[in-house]
């Protein structure tokens, strides 16, 4: 996984230590930690996973494995509008790969990437649970239902204008 | 509490949220504030009522009237016709798809007239999010009789007499599960309630926490009294928003009636629960897996022994059941094990909650009694295939499953026989699948799901299902050879018998179970080079059959590399040099005159 090199201000530095501090800094509260971070940062680069490992008293590496064990962390910024596509089964029988591919065309980013301008990001989950409405996308929160390949240029006019 | 005349109950769940139906719930309010009818018609939000193919739902009792796909401006007809007028709206009611019929109420439905709701018994009928409601349908009762009523033994007894096994997947009876961690001694044990749900195309547990929380809760407590364990641990994942919103307001009623917290109705029994929550890892529903997670650890499986049991979380014994599980509980207190043990069949008692998916017309989430029969399933309940398509097969179990045929139809489900025919209960997803699907993409999709997946502890699941991916893959390119299929069912063999945990132990069996029943799909792509259900990209081509074509271009102009060309009124030509195969052509194409070969 490759990740941002970035340096981290005082004050991101300070909210990790409130977060870390929040969870009694106890080394078995990680994953707790880090769902805090993320929400807060957007993604967990290096830099926030040594601040945490340091809060929490345990090797970097550590907290390392669990950040790419789990597929809900990322260590790569998301676009200002991410795009997750649905592939679990229901979705996938209902023709969510040919959804995917109109959007890594149009985009031209492969899954897990974001669009040079930072806008769109491309990812792919398993089962929102919202079957009845196979294939599903979701744009942030907003849930798009029925999703044709006609669809995706329709869903990405919608963010045209936005910044 | 003041007397309605009417309720209209909306449903809340995730599938109908992602429909608007929290803004139909809005107008509905607003129309019925607006006409003074609020002392006569109350609006709620409630759980899944698991028709979601036909989503948002509107119920209205005392009639029972079901109306489907509702959207937001129907609010004030609905309220001036149904509320004032006393009429049903009939545009909004369900139809039939084969008698073409309006059907007026939810008892006459196809989709309900099998269905047995227990562990669903409230979703779709309460306000999740007032505690007063679940109160008002029984609720805490069982947990009363048992804190105040019953010894542990006595209730470990009727647990076990009622014949519940796990509705996790594994189907471990559950009170023998209870006795096995109440016989281990230690100052501090737990009860933890698994809700990581990780089984695409599967999505009970989470309506039932969406629908139904307080049963959860229930169940936990009684539990935890039954093994002394005072603290309960929900591990739910953090893609269910919705869930954890309404378990939070859940637990924080539940601790200001008394329910949960110190001396529970005065019994001197202190049970408290606490949310943990998955970060999105499939084998974290392995129960070893799971605890390790809620240290804070990479959520891998350890060897058993020690079972869970005896070393759990923070190495003390602790018990794991599943959502749908725990939401059984109170019903087989309150109404007793004879009873539940009434229903089902002679190894599998009680129902068992599915959620339909894929290819069916009434997509949604059903409980029914163990021991109904696929065909009835997918044919009664789900309204057959779409589009008037062949079935082709139905996919039980999810990833750890396998792929069931017509002649499975008539096989009546439950635990052992869905494993005697080589597939298996899972946690109730159910994907059916036509003849468009091809089976050996399918088992090939389910692979790239487990290498995504293994947590990569043990070789066997982590470099096998990483070969039986990639023979699949040459399969579906037509290179590969007979040979390659023995090579394939053997390495299956030894991945299931070799693994450490579940995940690994049952990767192989979408392989399997495809070969066992389509063998001559895997012969055509082998032997052929041909992918029968045309979905093998590299084994199909489209092509312009000359004599369909009119040559109206809308293939043309939607060919998204433009890769055919011709004069308007002309035949049109494919470049298959440059065809990237996404059959958008196919799609646009009013004169049938493209083909897959």
């Amino acid at each position: 996984m490759t990740s941002v090199k970035l340096k981290l201000k005082d004050s991101d530095v300070q909210k990790l230590k409130e977060i870390a501090h929040s969870f009694n800094n106890e080394a078995g509260e990680l994953i707790n930690v880090l769902h805090k971070s993320q929400e807060h940062f957007g993604y967990l680069p290096a830099e926030v996973q040594e601040v945490v490992a340091e809060e929490l008293n345990i090797p970097v590496a550590k907290v390392y494995g669990v950040v790419t064990f789990y597929s809900f962390f990322t260590m790569l910024p998301r676009g200002r509008y991410p795009i997750s596509i649905c592939t679990g089964t229901a979705c996938y029988v209902r023709g969510a790969e040919k959804v995917l591919d109109e959007f890594k065309r149009i985009l031209k980013v492969p899954v897990g990437e974001t669009t040079a301008d930072g806008k769109f990001s491309i990812t792919c989950l398993r089962c929102v649970g919202a079957c009845g409405l196979a294939p599903v996308v979701m744009v942030g929160d907003k849930t798009y239902g029925r999703v044709t390949t006609d669809g995706v240029k329709d869903i990405l006019k919608e963010y045209e204008n936005e910044e | 509490m003041a007397k309605y005349k009417m309720h209209m109950l909306v449903c809340g769940g995730t599938g109908c949220h992602a429909s608007d139906s929290d803004m139909l719930f809005e107008n509905l309010k607003k129309e019925v504030q607006d006409n003074n009818l609020e002392n006569d018609v109350q609006v709620i939000a409630t759980g899944c009522f698991g028709f979601c193919e036909k989503g948002p739902i509107v119920k209205v009792i005392p009639d029972n009237t079901f109306y489907v796909q509702v959207t937001p401006n129907d609010a004030k007809e609905i309220v001036a016709e149904h509320a004032i007028k006393g009429r049903a709206v009939k545009r909004l009611l369900y139809t039939d798809p084969v008698k073409k019929e309006q059907i007026p109420d939810s008892k006459h439905m196809g989709f309900y007239k099998k269905q047995l709701r227990i562990a669903l018994r409230n979703c779709g009928m309460i306000d999740p999010e007032n505690i007063n409601e679940y109160l008002a349908a029984d609720g805490y009762e069982a947990m009363g009789k048992v804190l105040l009523e019953m010894t542990p033994e006595e209730t470990i007894k009727e647990v076990m007499d009622s014949g519940l096994r796990g509705r996790g997947g594994g189907g471990f009876p559950t009170g023998l599960k209870w006795q096995i961690a109440s016989k281990n001694h230690a100052d501090q044990k737990y009860v933890v309630c698994n809700a990581d749900e990780g089984d695409p195309g599967a999505f009970m547990d989470r309506s039932i926490l969406e629908g139904d929380p307080h049963s959860v809760l229930e169940a936990m407590v009684i539990n935890g009294y039954c093994i002394a364990a005072t603290k309960g641990l929900i591990y739910i994942r953090a893609e269910y928003p919705l869930a954890i919103h309404r378990l939070k307001i859940a637990i924080d009623q539940a601790r200001e009636y008394g329910l949960l917290g110190k001396d529970i109705l005065g019994s001197g029994f202190d049970f408290d629960v606490e949310i943990r929550y998955g970060a999105g890892a499939f084998v974290c529903g392995e129960e070893t897996a799971l605890i390790h997670s809620m240290e804070g650890e990479r959520g891998e499986p350890t060897f058993k022994p020690p079972f869970p049991a005896q070393s759990g979380y923070q190495g003390k014994p602790t018990n794991v059941n599943n959502v749908e599980t725990y939401a059984n509980i109170p019903v087989i207190i309150t109404k007793g094990a004879k009873w539940f043990a009434s229903i089902g069949t002679e190894k599998s008692k009680g129902t068992k909650v599915f959620a339909l998916a894929g290819k069916i017309n009434n997509v949604g989430l059903i409980e029914v009694p163990m021991g109904i029969t696929l065909r009835e399933v997918i044919f009664e309940i789900g309204g057959g295939i779409q589009g008037g398509k062949k079935f082709k097969a139905v996919q039980t179990g999810g990833p750890s499953g396998g792929c069931l045929t017509e002649k499975h139809l008539d096989t009546p489900i439950d635990f052992d026989n869905l494993l005697a025919v080589g597939s298996m209960m899972g946690s109730g997803g159910m994907i059916v699948m036509d003849e468009d699907d091809c089976m050996v993409a399918v088992a090939k999709f389910y692979l790239e799901f487990t290498v995504e997946e293994s947590c990569g502890k043990c070789s066997p699941c982590r470099i096998g299902n990483k070969r039986l991916h990639e023979q699949l893959d040459i399969i579906s390119k037509g290179n590969a050879t007979e040979k390659d299929l023995d090579n394939l069912k053997n390495l299956s063999n030894v991945i299931k018998d070799t693994s450490l945990c579940g995940l690994g132990q049952t990767s192989p069996n979408p392989v399997l179970s495809t070969m066992e029943n389509f063998w001559d799909e895997y012969l055509a792509h082998v032997n052929e080079k041909r992918c029968p259900s045309g979905v093998c990209k590299d084994l199909i081509r489209y092509e312009v059959i000359a004599e369909n074509c009119v040559g109206c271009t809308a293939c043309a102009r939607n060919c998204p590399v433009n890769c055919i060309a011709g004069e308007r009124k002309q035949v049109h030509i494919i470049d298959q040099s440059l065809c990237i195969k996404c059959g958008a052509c196919l799609e646009k194409c009013k004169f049938n005159a493209i083909a897959v070969i």
